[in-house]
């Protein structure tokens, strides 16, 4: 019992450090890139809910922000980022394209990369607005904290 | 007005390899024979009328018709601002034609997208392999008779 009080609370701690400091991977190939640089650059500040980090190597990031049109010629490049990246780590799914390939159903396309890597939010929008944006990462945010943390010591099932 | 009596000249000089001459809203077209590409083009290039700049290069696909394809050429003179649309048609059993990289450098990445997407093989081309589509992609997707939902994914796709 009192075990079971100690592993929860520490859980709640570990999402509650995790959610404020989410270091982001942008994955950026298209014009969503332009609202996700205002929603990071000082106007709109993504800064404000802990994710001002902006890493450039995916394996010191906690997030990828996949913003833009995925084909079928990048996808192979998308999957060995993701990879790349060290646990815990979540998917967020930026605008029409990246969720469900948009406008672009063709043989060039990737029909939404949830079909190729595991998404936890998705932002709809051609392109979405700052505020959508900022909604979806605070969403993130409460599927951070409620969810079971994973980490070194914790006995695998 | 000019480039009309460039056209006209031209007409003149080259007789039968002139298929056809159009014109719209003083856009000039000439349909030539695909024999004489490499000729026609590189007499208009030097002077007197000095079309210089190979503006784009593409093809159309006209499904069910024979010939199929249809080239385009656009020049630029950047010296006299005259501009010129140069067509040739192509048959569906042999689509080739000569490349222009002996004359323009362009040519080289524009023919490649050609290739890439129609499948017009262009001779005396140095390099001439896909370049949008990956290794492996089979047919030539902007060919009207490509399936629609024909996709190639290179890994695996969950759904």
């Amino acid at each position: 019992m009192e075990g079971n009080f100690i592993t929860t609370k520490f859980n709640h701690i570990l999402g509650w450090a995790r959610k404020y400091s989410l270091f982001h991977y942008p994955y950026i190939t298209a014009c969503c890139g332009m609202e996700y640089m205002s929603t990071v650059c000082s106007h709109f500040d993504i800064d404000r809910f802990g994710a001002g980090w902006t890493r450039f190597s995916p394996r010191q990031s906690d997030l990828i922000f996949v913003v833009g049109t995925i084909t079928q010629k990048l996808a192979p490049v998308l999957k060995t980022v993701y990879e790349q990246m060290t646990e815990p780590k979540w998917v967020v799914a930026f605008g029409a394209c990246a969720v469900s390939g948009g406008i672009y159903d063709n043989y060039a396309v990737l029909q939404g990369i949830d079909s190729i890597i595991p998404v936890d939010v998705y932002i709809p929008g051609c392109p979405p607005r700052p505020e959508t944006v900022l909604n979806a990462f605070i969403k993130l945010q409460e599927k951070i904290q409620n969810q079971e943390q994973d980490w070194r010591w914790k006995k695998r099932k | 007005m000019e480039e009309k009596k460039i056209v006209e000249q031209v007409k003149e000089r080259f007789q039968d390899k002139i298929i056809e001459t159009s014109a719209h809203l003083g856009d000039e077209t000439l349909v030539i024979d695909r024999e004489s590409l490499l000729e026609i083009v590189t007499f208009l290039k030097n002077k007197p009328y000095e079309y210089n700049m190979l503006l784009d290069l593409t093809c159309v696909d006209f499904l069910g018709q024979e010939p199929r394809f249809e080239m385009v050429y656009h020049l630029l003179s950047l010296p006299k601002s005259h501009r010129l649309r140069i067509k040739t048609r192509l048959s569906e059993k042999d689509p080739s034609i000569d490349s222009l990289t002996s004359l323009w450098e362009n040519a080289n990445w524009l023919e490649r997208e050609v290739f890439d997407m129609f499948g017009v093989h262009f001779k005396g081309h140095p390099d001439l392999r896909r370049i949008f589509m990956y290794d492996g992609f089979e047919g030539y997707p902007l060919r009207k008779d490509y399936p629609l939902r024909k996709r190639q994914p290179r890994i695996p796709l969950k759904k």
